[in-house]
């Protein structure tokens, strides 16, 4: 009996220390990435926010319909010249896989500029800054600055642009959808290397 | 035989229990080391936000957590890629706690999280803007374990469900190998900038039905060599 009693002990003790080093404690939902070769090496990703369904929030002053309801901007003159929003982004299948801040700043201490950072929780944030400009009168293309997870070996540009909806025969249509499409390119690294083998990647 | 399988099972319970208290109490679980930046002799940013969510301006998560967003009407992360997810923005304030700018901080549950480490890890971004100034984006992993064994944990044995007391704790553990977190620029006086940052959080007061009562945290940034301080920044040094 006292024997039996043992053994169940220590099993327990090896089951629970098992379970808690073998057992993941967080599984994020993945989506497939749906990812394109680039003819010129790389690859391109799009992403789109329909408006307004993803919109989640328009931080900006002096708002008659505020963006949630109840929402309270600063009302300090400082952030006169700041405008945030916040998105859900979707693949091109149209699943939500990430949320996104976009930051216009207008001042004259600083060139205006627009900034987006993508979260994608299962596969990592990058962070973009953009001319507040349009490059041709309909898209605006900046630079990837910084990268974390699957976007940090990363290097290359991004654009986004409007694109209003033209189905009118379709009432739940959304206004339109903003796309943004990136165009990445790893860099060599030697530290890149070194993790790919010790995790037996190559 | 019932005896041998009732025995079997009581060792098995025990065996559970005392593994899960050994877990818990492990001495070899991460501690609250100090921050090299608290250290530095370098220019140092300082950015500091209330965590209580009523006091931002928008809180978001998937709408069943203990803690509700805010407002009330916030459009909620249900969808299962974002459902393990949060998102903050708030008002940031300087070293004098005036209002510097806006910041953003995007949180997920990280993979790499461990209970047997001692780790509860959160893979989080921030992106903040400093009115007249630029933007940034900090990049973190952060560690939750000892704030869950010492302040929420408690908070549920407690019988009013409440926390109190004084808890002051570096949240960031990398990616920088001393467990710093990763900076880079990107606009006015921040442009190009590479650099680390740490967070640190400093606890008051904590509610199990509406999360944190009274929080506030601080991002500290080394900023040598890129941009000129202000007498804000200073005087928080």
């Amino acid at each position: 009996m006292l024997k039996t009693l043992i053994f169940g002990f220590l099993l327990g003790i090896v089951g629970t220390v098992a379970a808690a080093y073998y057992v993941p404690v967080v599984d994020q939902y993945r989506e497939s990435s749906i990812i394109s070769v680039a003819p010129n090496g790389g690859n391109t990703e799009s992403f789109r926010i329909n408006i307004p369904v993803d919109r989640i929030m328009t931080g900006a002053p002096m708002q008659a319909e505020p963006l949630p309801p109840g929402l309270r901007w600063p009302t300090q003159e400082l952030f006169d010249g700041v405008r945030v929003e916040l998105f859900k982004v979707r693949n091109t299948r149209e699943t939500v896989i990430g949320v996104a801040s976009r930051m216009v700043a207008d001042s004259d201490a600083i060139q205006d500029s627009v900034e987006w950072v993508l979260h994608l929780p299962a596969r990592g944030t990058f962070y973009v800054t953009m001319p507040a400009q349009p490059a041709d009168g309909v898209r605006r293309v900046g630079s990837l600055r910084a990268g974390t997870r699957e976007f940090r070996p990363m290097q290359g540009e991004v654009s986004e642009r409007w694109v209003p909806n033209t189905d009118d025969d379709d009432p739940d249509a959304p206004e339109g959808h903003i796309e943004i499409v990136t165009s990445f390119v790893g860099t060599f690294s030697d530290d890149l290397t070194e993790t790919a083998l010790t995790e037996g990647a190559l | 035989m019932i005896r041998y399988v009732a025995g079997l099972l009581s060792g098995i319970l025990l065996g559970m229990f005392a593994a899960a208290t050994l877990l818990y109490f492990n001495p070899l679980a991460s501690r609250n080391p100090l921050s090299p930046l608290s250290v530095t002799n370098n220019e140092i940013l300082s950015v500091g936000y209330s965590a209580v969510p009523t006091d931002s301006i928008l809180y978001t998560n998937d709408g069943e957590s203990r803690i509700k967003p805010y407002p009330e009407k916030v459009r909620e992360l249900w969808e299962a890629p974002i459902r393990q997810s949060e998102v903050l923005v708030t008002v940031v304030t300087d070293s004098r706690n005036n209002p510097a700018g806006i910041g953003i901080k995007f949180s997920s549950d990280s993979e790499k999280s461990r209970v047997i480490n001692g780790e509860a890890l959160v893979d989080s971004a921030w992106h903040i803007h400093l009115v007249e100034r630029g933007s940034l984006f900090v990049e973190q992993t952060e560690n939750y374990w000892n704030f869950l064994r010492q302040i929420v944990l408690p908070a549920y044995w407690s019988s009013a469900n409440h926390w109190k007391g004084l808890w002051n704790g570096n949240m960031t553990v990398g990616p920088g190998a001393l467990g710093t977190a990763s900076v880079s620029g990107g606009t006015g006086e921040f442009a190009g900038l590479e650099s680390e940052a740490v967070e640190a959080v400093s606890a008051s007061a904590y509610s199990v039905s509406q999360g944190p009562v009274a929080m506030d945290g601080r991002l500290t940034i080394d900023v040598t060599g890129n941009v000129e301080l202000t007498a804000s920044d200073v005087a928080g040094r």
